[in-house]
């Protein structure tokens, strides 16, 4: 498959000769994010970008929702401000000044987990501050985001972030299911009192699958996951 | 006049995938037999529970693959992968234990990474990996010897056991496992780990009812009964000598460094010998042909290498028994092994 550092800049390039081209088609540069974000580009199991929190955190779909609303709430932000500010960084140094960027945003949103669902921040740990170091993050920023305008950027950042937290939910679904036998487990430390209504049991055993729940578990159901993409894939082109 | 210039060698016995298979699962007989001896017929149950599903899963995955069904599953090799899984499951675990290890070898191990002599890992012991991390508490019971027994259990018993989890009177699998003294039963390597947590040296608990109540005769005897078996298979030439032998020196010489250094903490080379999956271990499962080292010098590196890991793990590790982790983790190392002990070619440059 495509690499990010292969993919990304021949995106950005077809983007800004879009931009330049008399507004074309507005449309059709929001259904190539679209596209790219979900499917053909998806950080998660085409560019495997972010991988540690990926496959560290998905033990539960709580867990798994937590970590994807703080990530996207993170891309979605350092792209519409790295857009921003993309005439008056010197190039020495932009790599520094995202990190920054990001980093402040990250802070937030600790602070935030911490005072509103600190059950959840507990779980996720070190996590949430791991969140700079999400190469998805520091991706989009540098290949997307610092060449394009705002709108674009904060739409890409949407698009990659809603495709990685697909991801996740997908994953941390599977685990649950096959450690737990369980859906959203937990979920009120994440929404609240209201919500514990929610959790699904679709059978219940006295042993569970260990296996799912532990770190091997989450790289051979991460890797069936990209099968079953490749294998769609392969079978779209095919019909082709 | 035509000769034909072969190089040599130019007599040469040639055997097929199934027949060397064949010869694995004769020589596992011994062992096996000793095995349901002492700790009762559900071993054979397992085995076939094991056998069933190793030959549908494959079955399965060839169609899914396309591949050639009856002519793959003639070879064998999923029947002595089936096989060895159900010998290191304890005999009286629930079925599904033996199912799910099976599918798991024989589906990701074995056919997804290419099938028979494309696999990385050994399918058994990657299973056996498996089952202990996921179900610690199926995967630790064995039973007492059956002459240790506080109730008669039979063949219906057994299979009652396997498939609902209580006998026919109603017993379950872990009040079984309380032996007539009302000892709980443990496997040796279980019972010295235990007892030296406690703060026990090797000295009393070899001398310790617990551990005299732990089988460990009947697993001496097993043991015996894969040795003999692993004679044969050396004897015949099915498998090579390098593996075992590099391996049970490797076993004897390591435990000896650990035993002279602290003889109160650690097990002496005769214990880690006769105990757990080695004798298993040397024969059957590190002498795989396709996950293992395929030099000479790589095959008796290969062999060390485990022992040395066997023996780590089993002295100062969390788990009992070893050799499923030192296989594998030795098995990442053939690329590796095999890389820097190829041969030099006769005549061709360093």
């Amino acid at each position: 498959m495509t690499s990010e550092t292969a993919q990304a800049p021949q995106d950005s390039d077809q983007n800004n000769e879009q931009n330049n081209a008399p507004i074309e088609d507005k449309k059709a540069i929001y259904r190539e994010l679209t596209w790219q974000g979900l499917w053909k580009n998806n950080p998660g199991i085409v560019q495997l970008l972010g991988l540690c929190p990926l496959l560290a955190v998905t033990n539960t779909v709580t867990n798994a929702l937590g970590l994807a609303i703080a990530t996207l709430f993170v891309l979605v932000g350092s792209n519409t401000l790295v857009s921003l500010i993309r005439h008056h960084v010197p190039k020495a140094i932009r790599i520094p000044i995202f990190v920054m960027i990001i980093a402040s945003l990250v802070t937030c949103v600790q602070l935030l987990m911490n005072a509103f669902t600190y059950e959840l921040y507990l779980s996720l740990g070190i996590f949430i501050p791991l969140i700079v170091t999400n190469c998805i993050i520091i991706g989009r920023a540098e290949a997307f985001a610092s060449k394009n305008n705002v709108k674009h950027a904060a739409f890409d950042g949407l698009m990659m972030g809603v495709g990685f937290s697909g991801v996740l939910l997908a994953l941390g679904a599977i685990r649950e299911i096959l450690a737990q036998g369980t859906l959203f487990d937990g979920v009120e430390t994440l929404l609240g009192d209201w919500a514990s209504g929610l959790t699904i049991t679709l059978y219940h055993t006295d042993t569970s699958f260990l296996l799912a729940a532990l770190p091997p578990g989450a790289f051979i159901v991460m890797g069936l996951i990209i099968a079953f993409k490749n294998a769609i894939d392969h079978r779209l082109d095919n019909k082709k | 006049m035509a000769f034909i210039n072969a190089s040599s060698p130019h007599q040469r016995t040639y055997r097929s995938t199934t027949q060397i298979m064949l010869w694995v699962m004769a020589c596992l007989i011994p062992g096996i037999a000793i095995q349901s001896y002492f700790f009762g017929f559900a071993n054979l149950i397992q085995i076939s529970i094991a056998v069933i599903v190793a030959l549908l899963a494959e079955a399965i995955i060839l169609k899914i693959r396309k591949r050639p069904i009856i002519n793959t599953l003639k070879d064998g090799s999923a029947l002595v992968t089936g096989i060895l899984i159900a010998i290191a499951i304890p005999p009286l675990a629930p079925w599904w234990v033996a199912v799910i290890g099976t599918l798991f070898a024989i589906i990701f191990v074995k056919q997804l990474y290419g099938g028979l002599g494309q696999n990385i890992f050994n399918p058994a012991m990657a299973a056996y990996v498996l089952l202990l991390i996921s179900f610690p508490v199926q995967m630790t019971t064995w039973l007492p010897m059956e002459s240790l027994h506080p109730f008669s259990i039979s063949f219906m018993d057994q299979l009652n056991a396997v498939f609902t989890g209580h006998t026919l009177d109603g017993y379950t699998v872990s009040q079984l496992t309380v032996s007539i003294d009302g000892l709980t039963m443990a496997t040796p390597l279980d019972t010295v780990k235990n007892s030296l947590k406690a703060g026990l040296t090797t000295t009393e608990i070899f001398d310790s009812a617990i551990f005299n109540a732990s089988s460990s005769q009947a697993i001496l005897w097993v043991n015996i009964g894969f040795l003999i078996g692993g004679a044969v298979l050396l004897a015949k030439r099915i498998i090579l000598w390098m593996i075992p032998i590099s391996f049970l020196a490797g076993v004897t010489i390591f435990s000896f460094i650990a035993y002279a250094y602290q003889p109160d903490l650690n097990g002496s080379p005769m214990f880690h010998l006769f105990s757990g999956a080695t004798m298993l271990g040397a024969f059957f499962i590190l002498t795989d042909p396709v996950s293992a080292a395929t030099t000479v010098k790589g095959r008796i590196i290969f062999g060390l290498l485990i022992a040395f890991l066997m023996v780590l793990i089993r002295n100062v590790g969390g788990y009992p028994d070893a050799i499923a982790f030192a296989v594998l983790l030795g098995n990442m190392c053939v690329p590796l092994i095999d890389y820097y002990t190829q041969p030099k070619v006769y005549g061709g440059r360093a």
